[in-house]
């Protein structure tokens, strides 16, 4: 196993001088990769699914969360359970659909233990072969040592001593409730699970990279955008300019939410959402109808606020939230040099038709697999990957854009440097980083 | 074709044609076979081949302003997911005439589509949906749907160019 000090010197963080760098082996070593599932996959709250999903009792959803197959379940009593997706008695998957409803029990095929929705064991073929001391009511399906229901949000935890979820969250609760205040909240139909041959901290920094958008997503600005009649926001101000990238562009105000957690844009009534344009030309009666609603409701100041949403925001280690595209995004590696994405379109309930149409219009414009941009993300991040087998010679990646408060040249990197302080620290010590600015 | 009965070679031809446009990265020509107005290109998400995409997310829905510019995209350099450009091979079989809907013929045809890049070979599987009206003694797409057979992609990643 890693030596601590040897961890500890995969950051160079000089907030002095203004340099932050990464060692490359932090992206391909596998010790380090047994690390983060140690450190930080199995004591964290994670994302695990939407309450929309299944949201009758008897509905469930299979799905593996930082490698453990669950079952997400409507139970019969009304409560909301996750359930380690193995049979107590030799290991067999219980539930092999990847969703469903109306569940009474879930049987294994395997020998016939039969669990009911709560995950209780209620029926073992042939009971009267085991001793008094075969305890049937210990042998129910393992509930997840950690499971929280936050508004729909459903996050679990394989550590049963985590922190409260409320402690974890931190400063990022309001802004994740934000997102959640543009209605009831559902996922859309449609799951999006797709893959990189690539480390899941690239994904982590490009998620929230704004310096990447013009030369990645050229075509998206220069070909799609005009196609639809729409004009190019300048994501990058021009050379030699001492403003930030102005507003109405796509421009960053970095905040860090605590404990690892940031967003690119805190949320805020003058924030310019990257959909506005778009749903302003294409959806306008729509989002006039929708204004009023969320006006009546909030009030204008948060109405604003709500409809802009947030920049693109990590809730450490890896659930991304894109309120310009209602994006939820999670992520897990499961080699150094690979990962399982899970893209959603969440969206208001109360949509009429053809606002959903636009929003989902929208989305694809730009994201998921088949989209006019995400592909390009995987390409870049996946010739990272194939670049960083050459880090015994090419040790370090710079990420020092914006230290020292610097604010010209278009979007800083603070945000990724908060994921790399809190990465860093739990690799190192177990806790949370002590400052995340600069 | 008006006043002749449109047979299975007939769609077949088309549909190999189609094919080898595709693998030869003769986008503009492919693009001009479908309907100039109405013409459509659509995948469903893994998970909900049979959903609307006004309601649901697909993973594509082009009507033809979208399908004009994804094409002009993958031709310009700018989609550095496809340049370097993919190799890629339609395969098409089981062919059929399922049925009519107004003007246009229902065919429903299986695919396997191996594309080729950075050493990998990545397998798309799955079934064609398409509506073709007879136009000129051949056809033009008025709507091309996609549905994959795959769970998921994965190791895919993307799809990028045009399966």
């Amino acid at each position: 196993m890693l030596e601590t000090r040897n961890v500890a010197g995969l950051i160079l963080d000089d907030r002095e001088e203004g340099i932050f760098r990464v060692h490359r082996s932090a992206f391909v070593d596998k010790e380090i990769f047994e690390l983060e599932r140690s450190r930080i996959f199995d004591c964290s709250w994670l994302f695990a699914g939407h309450i929309s999903e299944f949201p009758k009792p008897g509905d469930f959803i299979t799905r593996t969360v930082a490698g453990r197959p669950l079952i997400l379940v409507n139970s019969d009593d009304g409560r909301i359970r996750a359930l380690l997706n193995t049979c107590r008695h030799r290991g067999n998957l219980v539930c092999r659909d990847h969703k469903g409803s109306g569940a009474e029990v879930f049987r294994c095929f395997y020998h016939g233990w039969i669990y009911n929705t709560r995950g209780e064991l209620k029926g073992i073929p042939g009971e009267d072969a085991y001793s008094d001391a075969f305890d049937r009511d210990a042998l129910g399906l393992e509930p997840v040592p950690g499971m929280h229901n936050h508004r729909g949000c459903i996050f679990v935890s394989f550590d049963p001593d985590i922190e409260s979820f409320e402690d974890f969250m931190g400063d990022a609760l309001p802004v994740l409730n934000n997102t959640l205040d543009l209605g009831d909240m559902e996922f859309a139909e449609g799951h999006l699970k797709y893959s990189m041959r690539a480390n899941w901290k690239l994904l982590v920094e490009n998620s929230m990279d704004g310096y990447h958008a013009a030369f990645t997503h050229e075509r998206f600005f220069e070909q799609f955008l005009p196609a639809l009649g729409l004009s190019r926001p300048s994501p990058v101000p021009p050379p030699g300019s001492k403003e930030p990238a102005a507003a109405g562009s796509y421009g960053y105000r970095v905040v860090p939410l605590g404990n690892g957690h940031v967003t690119t844009h805190y949320p805020s009534p003058s924030r310019v959402s990257q959909s506005k344009a778009y749903m302003e030309k294409y959806a306008g009666e729509e989002l006039k109808k929708y204004r009023e609603v969320l006006t009546k409701r909030h009030g204008p100041e948060k109405a604003g606020m709500i409809e802009n949403g947030s920049g693109n925001y990590l809730i450490f280690p890896n659930l991304i939230i894109i309120d310009g595209w209602r994006v939820f995004r999670t992520f897990y590696p499961s080699s150094s040099d690979y990962m399982e994405i899970n893209g959603w379109a969440c969206l208001p309930k109360e949509d009429t038709p053809e606002m959903r149409k636009h929003r989902l219009d929208w989305y694809l414009g730009f994201q998921g697999p088949g989209g006019f941009a995400t592909p390009d993300d995987v390409e870049a991040l996946e010739g990272c990957q194939m670049g960083f087998a050459t880090h015994k010679e090419v040790e370090w990646s710079d990420i020092s854009r914006g230290m020292k408060g610097i604010t010209a040249g278009g979007p800083g990197e603070l945000q990724m440097r908060v994921f790399w302080r809190e990465w860093h620290s739990r690799l190192t010590t177990g806790r949370h980083a002590a400052e995340y600015n600069d | 074709m008006a006043g002749v009965a449109v047979t299975r070679a007939d769609v077949e031809d088309f549909l190999f044609a189609e094919a080898d446009l595709l693998d030869e990265w003769k986008l503009n020509e492919w693009l001009a076979l479908f309907d100039e107005e109405r013409g459509g290109f659509y995948m469903p998400a893994t998970d909900s081949p049979g959903s609307i995409h006004t309601q649901a997310l697909f993973l594509i829905a082009d009507d033809m302003t979208r399908l004009r510019s994804r094409v002009g995209q993958l031709l310009s350099g700018l989609t550095w997911s496809e340049n370097p450009q993919s190799r890629t091979n339609h395969m098409i079989s089981n062919v059929r005439i399922t049925g009519m809907e107004g003007d246009a013929l229902l065919v429903k045809a299986n695919f396997v589509v191996y594309r080729m890049r950075f050493q990998n070979i990545d397998p798309y599987i799955g079934k064609y949906y398409y509506k073709l009206l007879p136009r000129d003694g051949t056809f033009k797409i008025l709507e091309r749907r996609v549905i994959l057979d795959l769970e998921s992609l994965r190791p895919h990643g993307k799809v990028s160019f045009i399966v």
